[in-house]
């Protein structure tokens, strides 16, 4: 099963940095998204993947058993995710903002009317 | 002194306050500091005579070692005169040559500024006080000559002379830290007794080559003398004070007053000597071809700088007598030119020898005081000038086996410089006044005073060279011999071979004055070299470096964040595939690898086809939807390997991420097709290479054993100490709740700038 | 999406939500759950009522704009977090009260932090949500 996980995670990176690298802004930050879901998927993936063993302590126990999901990866994950749902929804409105006044989704362009703003 | 040195520099803070209330007075109070500052020097001329020096120290930075160490001998006695002897005068006449200029107010401030500085130089004890005064008047000189700064020649004259100058003062820096090195300790005066020591260190040839360097810059030694011929886009008074008579002789006096603690040592000396004489050679002959008198006036300074470094490096107390006499001579007998040349300037409106004629007839006092400077300069009696060239030829005449190849050298120059001072000196005076100039007016006396105090002087130091020898000439070789001297200065010295090199020199130089005639055409044939000269293959360099750094910053810096990205994509794949090829043992152990089930198979392939199609789908909402697909099967991955709250969160980001996406697509554009295939195909490939290599970085972490002590501590007190079993919450809120806390201080800060980007604009629509 | 069946469920989908939403907040620290996870919830709750309803209805239900749950939900953080101070102990050090509450289960100062997380996901999400819809 890792295997597949890692061969998902070149994936996810190659289409993230192929999208980055279009020259349209929605696909910019498409790109951004699958690269961070790449990202997301290696840390949880180097953290040991477990079946079935959620770092929950049982009702009755103290601590968590022999075998366990590792909860740091999880957190840190889950701060990723929540965080780049912040910065996502910042592009998109900096795409809508920068298409409202330049017409246009091209970097290319935007590069090219930067003195008219 | 601390108060002699900053009183300039707080003259420079108020100067344009006090000039900008009082814009109807005479400005010829202004002057009133130098003077001030020049009597109080001149009364601590008994205490130095005595044989005394004068140290304070002031703590500045104690535990780096840069103290306000001031310290007065022989030498710096006859430097500070100069500066606010010379200062005094030069104030006077800028008062009439600068009357009602718009930014007189400025220029004064600059000036003092210098004064302050060059005062502050020629004082300092401490080695990294030197330094910072050395920079100020570089600083000082970049504003005095770019004092026209509408036009482009003086800012370009004005940049290479900061670049040429301020290069020159970072070596010295490099210079005085070796120095703080080798002796640990930081006062001048405090070196000469390890005199010994500090030639036989290891360090002691590199210290001389960047003190060499930074001493040729400022006193415009070849290779580095362009720079001084271009600084006379200055006004006249700037000319005077900076570049003739105090400015470009602080690497003069660098030299002299490292004299007794680097000097007499083969390398210094040879060096000395030859770059002496090439640049007094090559700057006087240059002299004799130029037509306009400021340019003939710079490169007979160079050439006089180039004697004066020449006659350091002979080193003898002989020379080192004959340099001080020579400064001092110098600096009579060019400012006074220089300020000659300013009236013209002023009064006729012309620079040009070719034209010049006759000028006697209408400003006599002005002519006098030029030929009096170009005897001085010519060495014939009685001058100081005389005195002065008999000391040079004593001198190399003393060299033992190089006497008569230098002593031809220093006659070659004398001659040359003659000419070039009788050029601009007498000529412009004698014959028939053109009939353009009859309507020109003798100067304020406020401008033709001054040349006239010091040609005067030059006359009289000659006539009676008693009054400065026990004042101040005997002090100032002390301090650079360490020796008490022992001479006598005299005008006459009767019939001997000396005598028979100055009537030589004189008589031949005679003879070339009437024989050459500068002309425009002569100029052009020697401009024509100028393509071989180091200001062409320095000022190549500069551009060359200009270019280079141009190309290379519109080569990393296009502005196009694809070229980034691919720039350090492309160089982190070859790094890691370099790391790799090094050596990769990639131990798949597929035994300890969980194993794959139906359902999960399926998931993966789902989010395989979703990636695809997000990337390759010409719509947009598509892909936006695909993009949906994929987030939610990483839910169910995150539900699979036991991550339930992972699943949770992500499921409710993917769902507002869809949502957003969505509610901002709607009014934008469909999807171009921007990019051609060949583009295409070359982002595909690095970004597959690039996914590979992560995919094998993967493998190789998987293959290395995991420290899981943190977690292992949190599995352990997740319950004991935070009193919660959900460990991943309880890391959340509790122990690494201060990262939560800043984590969602940054998310409020996202919904802030949303909120401001969007308002921002609705305010801008409405002002359309 | 303005269909009656859809409009009306809405109605009754917002305050079932918001309630599973705070169930999920207070028992994150035992099972699955937390402000994060919480606040999400809750903010899709808002956004599935304004896309029944419009987003100017929704809003009026909220009453004052979303974006004041940022300020207040940070310094309810901040206070959970400083509380110890007043105790003598450092910061964000957690303290506990003796007995449980029912229902909510032991009461510590990380459910006040984890509260105040809750609050500013939910400010942040409807701001944003809230300004785009409007600038559309």
């Amino acid at each position: 099963m890792e295997l597949l996980l890692v061969i998902i995670i070149g994936l996810l990176y190659a289409a993230g940095i192929y999208m980055m690298l279009r020259r349209s802004l929605v696909k910019l930050i498409i790109g951004l998204i699958l690269l961070g879901n790449g990202a997301n998927l290696l840390i949880f993936l180097l953290g040991k993947i477990v079946k079935g063993e959620p770092p929950i302590i049982g009702p009755s126990e103290k601590m968590l058993g022999e075998i366990y999901a590792d909860p740091v990866p999880q957190a840190l994950i889950l701060t990723a995710i929540v965080i780049s749902f912040g910065l996502q929804a910042f592009a998109i409105i900096l795409i809508k903002r920068a298409y409202k006044v330049v017409k246009t989704d091209d970097l290319d362009e935007m590069y090219a009317t930067d003195e008219d703003l | 002194m601390l108060t002699a040195v900053i009183s300039g520099f707080i003259f420079a803070l108020l100067i344009p306050f006090i000039l900008g209330r009082l814009k109807s007075i005479s400005t010829l109070w202004v002057a009133l500091l130098p003077l001030t500052l020049f009597i109080y020097f001149l009364s601590k001329i008994p205490e130095i005579l005595a044989g005394n020096t004068i140290k304070t120290s002031y703590q500045w930075v104690p535990s780096l070692g840069i103290n306000l160490d001031f310290y007065l001998d022989g030498l710096s006695l006859l430097f500070v005169l100069l500066i606010s002897g010379v200062g005094t005068l030069v104030f006077v006449y800028t008062s009439a040559y600068l009357k009602g200029h718009h930014y007189l107010d400025r220029f004064y401030a600059y000036l003092s500024l210098f004064m302050a500085s060059m005062l502050g130089l020629v004082l300092s004890d401490n080695i990294y006080t030197l330094f910072l005064f050395w920079e100020l008047t570089s600083i000082s000189s970049f504003f005095l000559i770019g004092f026209n700064n509408d036009k482009e020649d003086s800012r370009k004259s004005a940049l290479t002379a900061l670049a040429i100058t301020g290069f020159g003062g970072l070596f010295l820096m490099v210079a005085m830290v070796g120095l703080g090195q080798i002796t640990e300790v930081y006062q001048i005066s405090a070196m000469a007794p390890m005199a010994e020591a500090i030639k036989d260190h290891s360090l002691y040839g590199w210290v001389l080559f960047f003190l060499f360097i930074a001493a040729f810059t400022k006193s415009a030694q070849f290779p580095f003398h362009f720079w001084l011929p271009g600084a006379m886009k200055a006004p006249t008074p700037v000319s005077t004070y900076l570049h003739s008579a105090t400015m470009v002789k602080a690497g003069v006096y660098l030299l002299a007053r490292f004299t007794p603690v680097l000097g007499n040592h083969e390398w210094w000396n040879g060096t000395l000597i030859i770059v002496g004489a090439i640049t007094m050679v090559y700057a006087a002959i240059h002299a004799l071809f130029r037509i306009d008198l400021k340019g003939i006036l710079a490169y007979s300074t160079i050439s006089a700088l180039g004697i004066l470094v020449f006659l350091i490096g002979l080193g003898s107390p002989d020379a080192l007598l004959a340099a001080c006499i020579f400064i001092l001579v110098h600096a009579l007998y060019k400012a006074t030119l220089f300020l000659v040349t300013g009236i013209i300037d002023h009064e006729t409106g012309t620079r040009d020898v070719t034209q010049l004629r006759g000028l006697n007839k209408v400003m006599l006092p002005v002519g006098i005081a030029a030929m009096l400077a170009a005897i001085s300069n010519a060495g014939i009696p009685p001058s100081f000038g005389f005195v002065g060239k008999d000391l040079i030829y004593g001198a190399t005449l003393n060299m033992g086996d190089l006497a008569w190849l230098l002593t031809c050298l220093a006659i070659l120059t004398n001659v040359a410089l003659l000419v070039a001072g009788f050029v601009a000196g007498i000529k412009p005076f004698l014959g028939k006044l053109p009939e353009k100039f009859e309507n020109v007016h003798l100067p304020a006396p406020s401008m033709y005073v001054p040349p006239l105090i010091l040609a005067t002087l030059g006359i009289l130091f000659g006539l009676f060279p008693g009054i400065l020898e026990g004042g101040l000439i005997k002090p100032a070789v002390s301090s650079l011999t360490g020796a008490s001297p022992d001479f006598h200065l005299q005008l006459w010295h009767g019939f001997n071979l000396i005598f028979l090199l100055s009537l030589i020199t004189i008589g031949s130089g005679t003879v070339l004055y009437f024989l050459l005639k500068p002309s425009e055409s002569l100029l052009k044939k020697v401009t024509a070299f100028d393509r071989f000269s180091p200001q062409t293959i320095i000022l190549g360099i500069s551009h060359g470096f200009k270019l280079a750094g141009k190309g290379w910053t519109g080569f990393f810096q296009n502005g196009y964040l694809r070229y980034y990205l691919i720039t350090i994509l492309g160089f982190l794949s070859l790094l890691l595939a370099y790391r790799l090829y090094l050596g990769v043992d990639l131990l798949i152990n597929t035994e300890l690898m969980t194993e794959v089930t139906f359902y999960e198979a399926v998931v993966l392939l789902v989010m395989a086809v979703a990636i695809l199609f997000t990337v390759f789908s010409k719509s947009r909402l598509a892909a936006v939807a695909s993009l949906g697909v994929v987030g939610y099967s990483f839910c169910l991955i995150f539900l699979f390997y036991s991550a339930p709250d992972l699943a949770m969160t992500q499921f409710s980001i993917d769902t507002l991420t869809v949502i957003l996406f969505v509610l901002v697509l709607y009014n934008l554009p469909k999807y171009l097709k921007l990019s051609d295939n060949r583009v295409r195909i070359r982002d595909g490939l690095l970004s597959l290479i690039f996914g590979a290599l992560i995919s094998i970085l993967a493998l190789e972490v998987m293959s290395e054993s995991l420290s899981k002590e943190t977690s292992e501590y949190y599995a352990e007190n997740a319950y004991i100490l935070g009193k919660g079993k959900n460990v991943v919450n309880v890391i959340l809120v509790d122990f690494r709740g201060f990262d939560t806390m800043v984590e969602i201080t940054v998310l409020a800060i996202a919904a802030i700038g949303v909120f401001g980007l969007l308002k921002l604009h609705l305010r801008s629509t409405e002002k359309e | 999406m303005k269909t009656i069946i859809f409009k009306s469920a809405s109605v009754y989908l917002l305050p079932l939500l918001l309630l599973f939403s705070v169930f999920i907040l207070l028992r994150g620290h035992y099972l699955p759950g937390g402000g994060f996870v919480g606040g999400l919830m809750a903010s899709i709750a808002f956004v599935i009522h304004s896309f029944a309803n419009g987003v100017e209805n929704t809003k009026n239900i909220v009453k004052f704009h979303p974006g004041f749950l940022m300020p207040v939900g940070l310094a309810l953080a901040l206070l959970a977090g400083s509380l110890p101070l007043f105790m003598g102990e450092t910061f964000m050090t957690g303290l506990w009260m003796d007995q449980p509450v029912p229902v909510i289960g032991t009461v510590g100062t990380a459910l006040f932090f984890d509260t105040g997380v809750y609050l500013v996901v939910i400010g942040v999400t409807l701001t944003i949500i809230f300004t785009i819809s409007e600038g559309l």
